[in-house]
């Protein structure tokens, strides 16, 4: 019912693959995905191991909704403990993979030890073996998805894999499934690679039930309708995706610009959704070819893009011609904005490498940006940077970035160590615009205050997606709040944080809450699983979610010292904009926030707080 | 009009209906040479082993579809056939004038000349009648030696080893299915039955067959390789010839089937022949050929009878396509599964996984395909290779990645042409042979 | 009138709720793994094409089925019996269109059979890339007549063939 009842436990030391229960216990009280493998993670894993080191575990985990018509059910996420930040990870990724996985009759993978030589785990239904990976290791996530189903004569497979970045230990290495969607932050592909796992493949030709048929058509078609109804999700991201955003965040004065120097982009509208649906002026071509829905999911956001063949990143490669995963906002921020380059051909591009080699955009992005400040200072010359003049703005030096940094060669190397790392060995750490070592993706926390907390509270390090304020802050859902202000906001993140952990443990899409509130989400769960799943019971177990990552990263040794921005974002006021002459008021909206959590004043969990909520 | 029918099987019987429709008034004889309602062969198998009682190998379900058509339906079997005075004699004595006669006798299993052949507990697999009597033999746990590993012997395998008997599988022939797929598809049966506890002995022959001892089995079947093993039943399964024997002065040529023009008419006026006893044109190499499979008996029956009832209609061959399931293994093959004469293959072999799928072109045209492991859309292969389509792109493509199948024929067949940046456009016919995805552009 | 899916791929999302409202009207369950309807992904070339049976009159899975499992109800559907189907799969190399698939799991076949006249995928497509309009409507009849023949062709030439013997071979 929702749930397979399922878990795949493989030790790959020993290589051996066994199915188990789920705990239904621990579902009831976790939910799911997120939720449930964090408990299952926090339960068997030293919170203090080497992230890259064989006590680590990894879980592929899917939500009960996973796989179920539900609109977007189709997600799975990706938990384990985090090289990039030492905390625990959680990365959450769309496309076909999450329901195959359902299909096959998995509710989650649990991966433990390590490989001794290059492996992956295949999966058709109750069969699971981890067979050799010596092809395909050293290759491309398109290589290994393209092998991996010629190998088994089986299109309708679906892999997740590593690319070389993962392979190399890039610490913001993603696992990428379906060519371009991908659990992309937080380094969880370097996590799959320091095991000798190339990728997890899956065929599913089971069914996923539901508890209440009837009532579960029913509640999932009336979510459809209010997202088709709503204006971000029925028209604003089916037509423009993400990018929707790029103007406006970049005209409220919340764009990080050259490593959060400046809040505004001059070259905005050059890397917008509107650029990417307007005919180019060289080939007349555009460069969004169409939008693509990942399982499920009645929105359709995802960007499908075709970079001009004449283009000096792709002018000899024609295997870069075809279409494939195109930018979303945070990606045309990270690669765009944050490091000056207005050249939309050439960010399409380097998200093109980042998915073939299986980065995160976003961090790779930020590091490249932050690097660019390195170089602009003279910590960094061209004899580090394998003679890459980086300068802020250079297409050039982006691309030629990105095509070291996933096979982690020369400079790339540096790059691929994330910018905490990065700007700490060149003195200047501060110049780093990280929250527990994690790149803070494209809102600044100057223009829009809320998301200053977000970023420094978040479990995983800067995060939008743990509680995307900007839905309140800047778009008034569910209602309008003032993004210079920071009254109300430990609350407001607070809610958000509790709701976003509920959803991402079902196996929906974010996304959704642009338009659903947990009064439109708890119906469908309720109709799929047993136990009265009210709005108060998810944010019951959203608020246990997040109180439990929390007591990972304690055990892990992070302290409130962990829960601060960059200085830049404390002591450097926008300087353009409706925030000009704003620093972030993180300082002040984190003892109201803690308090409001039930932490002490040093940000741990107070025992009542866990015994409320049976941590 | 009156048209007579000889032989109730597909062809038969898809004839005499085509016939009805054809021509309203006309008398319609079909004559069956079973004391049976007209039934499946094919279905046998299923019978076998429970899945289906005799209703259900029944060719039409309906009682009274034959009375509803008009269609006089008697047993019978042919003792000679008069074509200057257009008479058709029962061995009966019953004399049946016609003014247009369909033979379609299908064919008859071979028994091979081997001693103790003749014994209780030999049989072969084709009627109704010998499916009663392996019901009878083939108990759960009873040693059973099948002889003939072909397309019809494994389908008669699969039906064993469900009704949990004992097999050895013996065949003359280096691997399983020759004539239906190549070495590495057979063989990948045989290790899949062997893994399946089934003994497969290949490139053997049955040199004996003997009564088993007192307390025995009741047969005891010696092979060349020196071996015996002991049967409570011996199936043979080593092919089957057309049934024409009753055509002798006729006037009706037969080579190894009746001979036919394409319009299915045979060498005397008036008699067209359809199904197993005919040589119809083969659509891959253009030639006269025994395809003695269910779509092509149908093909035949319904031309045949279109010709009969004066619409001109041509026949331009039969594809060869069989599909096998072996213990759950299911295998596939199309056309010139041999490969075309000078062309190029698409192939990829799994042998831990048993997946095969292997792709013939000629020119830039699919012209025989084998899978093993693959149902999904299967049919799909069918239209690519009768229908002829330029594959285009499609054909390196399907070279180098022949699991791409689906998408090849979406694209070429469905008129949804690659917009692939780096191949030329092709240019597909736009309506193909569906329509279902038609209206996308 | 006679009702025919009629399919525009350019507005197809690739999001498969087709697939699951097919398998959940049919197997009870989500399971696209055994839906009638297929969405196929060309993701080189930014498209989506979902994909299944047009009831061709043809019916070259229904010629080809020994048992009589197959037939044509008044709306012009191809329907597979289960009572009667033995599993023999020949259906599925006979449709040149490949769209009957064997159901391992219950050895038997499926194909689309229109929901009994209310398919469950046009109702549940996000997009309006799957619709069930009158056959006319879509150009879909004329589009289908040219199928009919351009198959038949491949068998057999004939320019007379009168339309009761095409739609014959059931007998029903």
């Amino acid at each position: 019912m929702g749930w397979t009842g399922k878990i795949l436990r493989v030790n790959l030391t020993n290589g051996t693959v066994q199915s188990e229960p789920l705990n239904m216990d621990w579902a009831q009280q976790y939910l799911g995905q997120r939720g449930l493998a964090t408990k299952y993670l926090a339960e068997e894993v030293d919170a203090k191991c080497d992230p890259l080191g064989p006590d680590n575990k990894l879980i592929f985990a899917t939500g009960p909704l996973t796989g179920t018509c539900a609109s977007t059910g189709g997600r799975y996420s990706v938990i384990t403990k985090g090289p990039l930040t030492n905390a625990i990870a959680c990365s959450n990724s769309g496309g076909y993979f999450g329901a195959e996985l359902k299909f096959a009759g998995w509710d989650m993978i649990i991966l433990e030890g390590k490989s001794p030589k290059p492996i992956y785990l295949n999966i058709v239904d109750d069969k699971a073996e981890l067979l050799d990976a010596s092809d395909i290791w050293g290759t491309s996530v398109w290589n290994t998805d393209e092998w991996i189903k010629a190998k088994h004569q089986d299109p309708m497979i679906h892999v997740a894999t590593i690319g070389v970045a993962g392979e190399n230990g890039v610490l913001y290495s993603a696992i990428v499934n379906d060519l371009h969607r991908a659990a992309g932050r937080s380094g969880v592909g370097a996590v799959l690679g320091s095991k000798n796992v190339k990728a997890v493949s899956v065929r599913g030709t089971k069914g996923v039930k539901v508890r209440d048929g009837k009532a579960f058509l029913k509640a999932t078609n009336e979510g459809k309708k209010v997202l088709a109804e709503n204006a971000v999700t029925g028209s604003g991201l089916p037509t423009y995706g993400t990018q929707v955003l790029m103007n406006a965040i970049n005209e409220a004065g919340a764009m990080p610009t050259r490593n959060s120097r400046e809040v505004q982009f001059e070259g905005a509208h050059d890397i917008s959704a509107e650029a990417m649906a307007t005919p180019r002026s060289t080939d007349g071509e555009k460069n969004l070819q169409t939008n693509q829905a990942c399982f499920a999911c009645t929105i359709a956001c995802g960007r499908i893009s075709k970079i001009d063949e004449k283009h000096f990143t792709v002018v000899n490669k024609p295997q870069y011609w075809h279409s494939s995963g195109g930018l979303e906002y945070e990606a045309a921020w990270a690669l765009g904005s944050n490091t000056g380059v207005n050249d939309l051909e050439a960010l399409t591009y380097v998200n093109f490498i980042c998915n073939e080699q299986g980065l995160d955009p976003i961090s790779f992005g930020a590091t490249v940006s932050a690097a660019m400040e390195l170089f602009e200072l003279g910590l960094l010359t061209t004899a580090q940077t394998d003679g890459i003049e980086l300068k802020f703005g250079s297409a050039e030096a982006l691309v030629k970035c990105v095509e070291l940094t996933g096979k982690a060669e020369g400079f790339g190397k540096e790059l691929g160590l994330g910018s905490a790392r990065l700007c700490a060995k060149y003195g200047r750490p501060d110049l780093s615009m990280t929250v527990k070592g994690q790149e803070f993706p494209a809102y600044d926390a100057r223009g829009i205050q809320g998301m200053g907390l977000t970023y420094a509270t978040s479990n995983r390090g800067a995060c939008h997606l743990r509680s995307y304020t900007v839905s309140s802050e800047m778009l008034g859902i569910p209602e309008k709040t003032d993004p210079l202000t920071t009254d109300g906001k430990p609350a407001l993140v607070m809610a958000f944080q509790d709701a976003t952990a509920a959803v991402d443990s079902a196996g929906l899409c974010v996304f959704t809450t642009f338009a659903w509130t947990l009064n439109d989400i708890a119906p469908q769960i309720d109709a799929a699983i047993p136990g009265d799943w009210t709005p108060e019971k998810m944010l019951e177990v959203g608020e246990r979610i997040w109180n439990m990552e929390r007591m990972f990263n304690h055990r892990a040794g992070f302290t409130a010292q962990d829960d601060q921005l960059p200085p830049r974002l404390m002591k450097e006021a926008a300087k353009t904009g409706p925030a000009t002459g704003l620093v972030s008021g993180v300082d002040k909206m984190l003892p109201e926030y803690y308090q409001l959590r039930g932490w002490t004043a040093d940000g741990v969990p107070t025992n009542e707080t866990l015994s409320r909520l049976a941590v | 009009m009156n048209y007579v029918i000889l032989g109730a099987g597909p062809a038969g019987v898809t004839a005499a209906e085509t016939l009805r429709a054809a021509d309203p008034q006309a008398s319609i004889t079909l004559i069956g040479g079973e004391p049976e309602p007209p039934y499946s062969r094919m279905a046998l198998p299923y019978l076998i082993y429970g899945k289906i009682d005799e209703g259900g190998t029944y060719l039409r379900q309906d009682e009274t579809h034959y009375d509803q058509q008009r269609i006089r339906y008697l047993n019978g079997r042919c003792g000679g056939i008069d074509s200057s005075s257009k008479r058709l004699y029962l061995s009966g004595g019953e004399v049946l004038p016609y003014d247009k006669l369909l033979i379609a006798t299908g064919a008859n299993p071979i028994m091979p000349p081997i001693p103790g052949a003749h014994l209780e507990g030999v049989e072969t697999c084709w009627t109704l009648e010998d499916a009663r009597h392996i019901l009878k033999l083939a108990e759960k746990g009873s040693p059973v030696v099948l002889v003939g590993a072909g397309f019809i012997g494994s389908i008669i395998l699969e039906a064993l080893y469900l009704r949990g008997c004992d097999i050895t599988v013996v065949e003359l022939a280096p691997r399983m299915v020759a004539r239906m797929m190549d070495e590495t598809a057979g063989g990948m049966l045989g290790r899949w039955c062997e893994s399946k506890g089934v003994k497969v002995l290949t490139n053997t022959k049955v040199n004996s067959i003997a009564s088993g001892a007192d307390g025995e089995p009741r047969l005891s079947v010696g092979f060349s390789n020196g071996q015996s093993a002991p049967a409570d039943l011996v199936v043979m399964a080593v092919g089957v010839r057309s049934n024409t024997g009753f055509l002798v002065g006729s006037g009706v040529q037969v080579n190894t089937g009746i001979v036919v023009d394409d319009y299915l008419q045979t060498t005397a006026p008036d008699i067209y022949a359809a199904g197993d006893c005919c040589e119809g044109v083969d659509l891959s190499t253009g030639k006269p050929d025994m395809l003695a499979i269910q779509p092509v008996a149908v093909e035949h029956g319904r031309i045949a009878a279109l010709n009969m009832a004066g619409y001109s209609h041509r026949h331009r061959g039969s594809l060869n396509m069989n599909v096998l399931d072996t213990i759950g293994l299911i295998s596939s093959s199309f056309g010139l599964w041999q490969g075309a004469q000078v062309g190029q293959t698409g192939k990829l072999v799994d042998e831990g996984g048993y997946k095969y799928m292997k792709l013939e072109f000629e020119g830039d045209k699919l012209v025989g395909a084998q899978c093993v492991g693959m149902t999904d859309h299967v049919g799909m292969l069918r239209g690519l290779i009768q229908t002829g389509f330029h594959m285009g792109e499609w054909k390196g493509k399907l070279l180098a990645s022949p699991e791409r199948l689906r998408e090849a024929y979406i694209s070429v067949a469905q008129g949804h042409p690659s917009t692939g940046p780096t191949a030329p456009h092709v240019n597909t016919p736009r309506a193909g042979l569906g329509v279902a995805a038609g209206s996308g552009h | 009138m006679l009702k025919a899916l009629v399919i525009d791929a350019g507005k197809c999302t690739g999001c498969k709720q087709c697939e699951m409202a097919c398998s959940l009207e049919n197997e009870g369950e989500f399971n696209v793994a055994k839906s009638r309807i297929r969405v196929f992904d060309f993701h080189t070339e930014a498209r989506f094409v979902p994909y299944t049976c047009t009831q061709c009159s043809e019916a070259w899975c229904q010629q080809a089925c020994p048992v009589n499992a197959i037939t044509t109800d008044s709306m012009g559907v191809k329907v597979v019996h289960d009572n009667l189907c033995v599993g023999c799969k020949v259906c599925t190399i006979a449709c040149p269109f490949g769209t009957v698939n064997y159901n391992a799991s219950t050895g038997k076949v499926i194909k689309c059979d229109l929901c009994g006249g209310q398919p469950a995928c046009s109702d549940a497509c996000p997009t309006g890339a799957i619709s069930y309009q009158d056959a006319e409507q879509g150009g879909f009849d004329k589009m289908k007549v040219w199928a009919s023949q351009s198959a038949n062709a491949a068998t057999s030439e004939g320019p007379n063939t009168p339309k009761a013997a095409q739609a014959s071979g059931s007998g029903h």
